[in-house]
């Protein structure tokens, strides 16, 4: 009985100890831990500004408690200095392995020189950074904007060929329209580019035609206002739609439906990121298609960061995998999606 | 004849010139621009209904703005209001898949509103009481404002399927044009008429030109000051139930985002001086229409998104110079010039001239 009282005593104390950064996850593995050292991983989150982000904290927490590590969780409340406070309090706490999500691309150079100098690898999640030096992290695990553009085009191409569409102008190639992300954003620049690369490689290249591209900064307002004047210009022409992000889609569905045209079947509309939104517009049968922009980055990063303790090589660019889901399975994922 | 050179003398002739020209461009340039057509559900479709349907929030915005600036006030606060007002509608209303209100919408309605002059009102109690600079004041709703909306809408954007919601900013059935429409007409109509009618007009006009001056005439200078910004947060609470209407949804990140210096330039546009005193409503009315038609025309144009802004801005130069007294004085004197000096050589140019003319 006094063991079992100490055991808890010593562990609310790690609570404790540790709880000061923000939220703590509850870890599990101190008591169960028998086999082996058992790894610390001190994690910096920027904080929980949206759906998807919390989808992000969750799954990373869900798999270092799958994978029985012991996750030393910081929220940074969209602070770059709480992170970098964080990170050294994990310095000086000794753990394994440190991994965080940035929060801008710019000034992490000394506070990583610290975790390098004190022999800590460390993964950068989800977004990028810009060092001087790239071996001052170990690897990075993210989403693949290019990758994305890439499947938005595919989707198009198998889907155009199966349901044998016939371009609606009674021309010989499908027109497309583009709704672009905020101009000058990464993700914006490299969707598009996968998008293009995609278009340019394939063996159908010569069956579509890019009618237009306007940004719509990813918002629904704009993304409504754009397309009420693609369909002033182009009407009868427009065959698909291709919307950077889920919202912009959802915008350009109304000014679709206002136009008297029906959004899904009169144009094929295909976004990415995959939020419920789209979902319930898919069963709704408004839309076709949303490539998802996979935020359930925790059992990858867990995987990577034991194949690092464990001496391994890893990639210094690691990917998660990111499925494309049409309408026909909409309404059977939905209640299963975590953002 | 007589009207026409009576007009030209008017406020509202230099506001409806650059808004003239900017029609023209696009009647040459844009295929099918004036074409309206009638759907078979009665509905008018085309570019210039969809300006209306777009510039109503921005009308309405610099109503509110026109008597603002002409107490020699500004209210940037607008934009962040917009986004609080769209966040309680869409809140009360609520976001369920089924299409079912959680309260009824005419309560929600009225509570954004509400909220707006609320908004207004904690303005107006700085400024006019507190006699904080207009700026300064409005500076802490603006960047505060948007928070508030987020903490309400918890961060996400909550998309309403409650069908009644969009008739605010889109078709009541059977009717040829959007509801915000009507609501703007009758907003403005409200507003002049109370110009006509009463002395308010005169009262906000007086304070703007001298505050003092006001208060030893008997004008109770601190409620006109803390009434224009009650009457800017109503608008704005309008506005943003128009703005979340349109789109369906609370997005408090983006809603009237920026709109507050639409607005301004809407005001400016319309001929008010931003020093206060003499205003137009008409004018600031076609200044927003005028900002809402130059948006459309770039999209209609194709303009790249890269080079977006920078079009947009040399656009809005040119309609300032347009409506600048000085630079017509310029051309004035450089054409007197011009003519004087082929008056002078008396050589073969007659035809020259006559195309200048």
């Amino acid at each position: 009985m006094k063991k079992i009282i100490a055991l808890l005593l010593a562990a609310a104390m790690m609570v404790v100890a540790a709880g000061c950064g923000g939220e703590q996850s509850a870890s599990s593995g101190s008591g169960s831990g028998s086999g082996g050292k058992q790894i610390t991983m001190g994690f910096s989150q920027i904080g929980a500004e949206s759906e998807w982000r919390t989808a992000n904290t969750e799954s990373i927490k869900q798999a270092a408690k799958d994978a029985g590590i012991n996750l030393q969780f910081s929220d940074a409340q969209q602070k770059q200095e709480n992170q970098i406070k964080a990170i050294r309090s994990f310095i000086a706490q000794g753990v394994d392995i440190i991994a965080f999500v940035p929060i801008v691309e710019t000034g992490w150079d000394t506070v990583l020189k610290e975790a390098k100098d004190a022999k800590i690898p460390v993964i950068v999640v989800d977004r990028d950074v810009k060092v001087s030096d790239d071996s001052l992290y170990v690897a990075k695990i993210g989403t693949d904007s290019v990758k994305e553009g890439n499947n938005v085009f595919k989707w198009i191409d198998e889907y155009m060929a199966k349901e044998k569409k016939t371009p609606r102008d009674g021309g010989s190639q499908y027109n497309v329209v583009v709704l672009e992300g905020t101009v000058g954003s990464s993700v914006a620049i490299r969707r598009q580019e996968g998008f293009k690369d995609a278009m340019a490689k394939s063996a159908n290249a010569g069956k579509y035609n890019l009618l237009a591209s306007q940004t719509g900064e990813f918002t629904r307002q704009k993304g409504q206002e754009v397309m009420e004047s693609f369909l002033k210009s182009y009407g009868p022409k427009i065959d698909i739609l291709f919307a950077h992000n889920d919202d912009m889609a959802l915008g350009a569905i109304q000014a679709i439906e206002k136009a008297g045209l029906k959004p899904g079947k009169d144009i094929t509309i295909i976004s990415i990121d995959g939020v419920k939104g789209m979902f319930q517009a898919m069963i709704d049968g408004k839309a076709n298609c949303t490539v998802e922009c996979n935020p359930l980055q925790g059992p990858l990063l867990m995987e990577t960061a034991k194949k690092i303790l464990a001496g391994e090589k890893v990639e210094k660019l690691v990917y998660v995998d990111e499925g494309v889901f049409p309408a026909d399975v909409a309404a059977k994922t939905l209640p299963e999606r975590k953002y | 004849m007589d009207m026409l050179k009576k007009f030209a003398g008017s406020s509202l002739f230099l506001p409806v010139v650059a808004l003239l020209v900017l029609l023209v461009f696009n009647t040459i340039f844009v295929d099918g621009f004036l074409s309206i057509q009638l759907t078979e559900d009665g509905r008018l479709y085309g570019r210039l209904v969809d300006i209306l349907n777009r510039s109503c929030s921005l009308i309405i915005l610099a109503l509110g703005m026109t008597f603002v600036i002409a107490t020699s006030g500004i209210d940037i606060s607008v934009g962040a209001v917009v986004a609080i007002s769209a966040a309680v509608v869409c809140t009360m209303i609520g976001g369920r898949g089924d299409g079912v209100a959680q309260m009824p919408m005419a309560l929600a309605v009225l509570a954004a509103i509400g909220v707006g002059v609320l908004c207004g009102m904690w303005n107006g109690l700085l400024v006019a009481k507190f006699k904080i600079q207009a700026v300064v004041a409005t500076l802490i709703l603006m960047t505060a404002g948007r928070g508030v909306a987020q903490l309400m809408t918890e961060g996400q954007i909550i998309t309403v399927y409650y069908k009644p919601f969009e008739y605010i900013a889109g078709f009541l059935p059977g009717m040829p044009l959007p509801t915000n429409i009507f609501i703007a007409l009758a907003m403005v109509l409200l507003v002049a008429v109370l110009m006509k009618k009463t002395s308010i007009g005169l009262f906000v006009q007086s304070v703007g030109i001298n505050a003092t001056a006001a208060r030893y005439a008997g004008i109770n200078v601190t409620l006109v000051i803390f009434l224009v910004y009650a009457f800017s947060g109503l608008c704005a609470g309008v506005s943003g139930l128009i703005e979340s209407s349109l789109i369906r949804a609370a997005d408090a990140n983006n809603a009237g985002l920026n709109m507050e210096m639409d607005a301004i330039l809407a005001v400016a546009l319309g001929g008010t001086l931003l020093s206060g005193g003499k205003f137009y409503i008409g004018g600031s009315v076609i200044g927003a229409i005028t900002i809402q038609t130059l948006t459309t025309t770039m999209y209609a144009l194709g303009v790249s998104a890269d080079q977006l802004p920078v079009v947009k801005a040399i656009a809005v130069v040119i309609i300032c110079l347009i409506q600048s007294k000085k630079a017509q004085e310029m051309f004035d004197a450089w054409k007197a010039r011009r003519m004087s000096k082929q008056n002078g050589k008396k050589t073969s140019v007659d035809g020259k001239v006559a195309e200048q003319a």
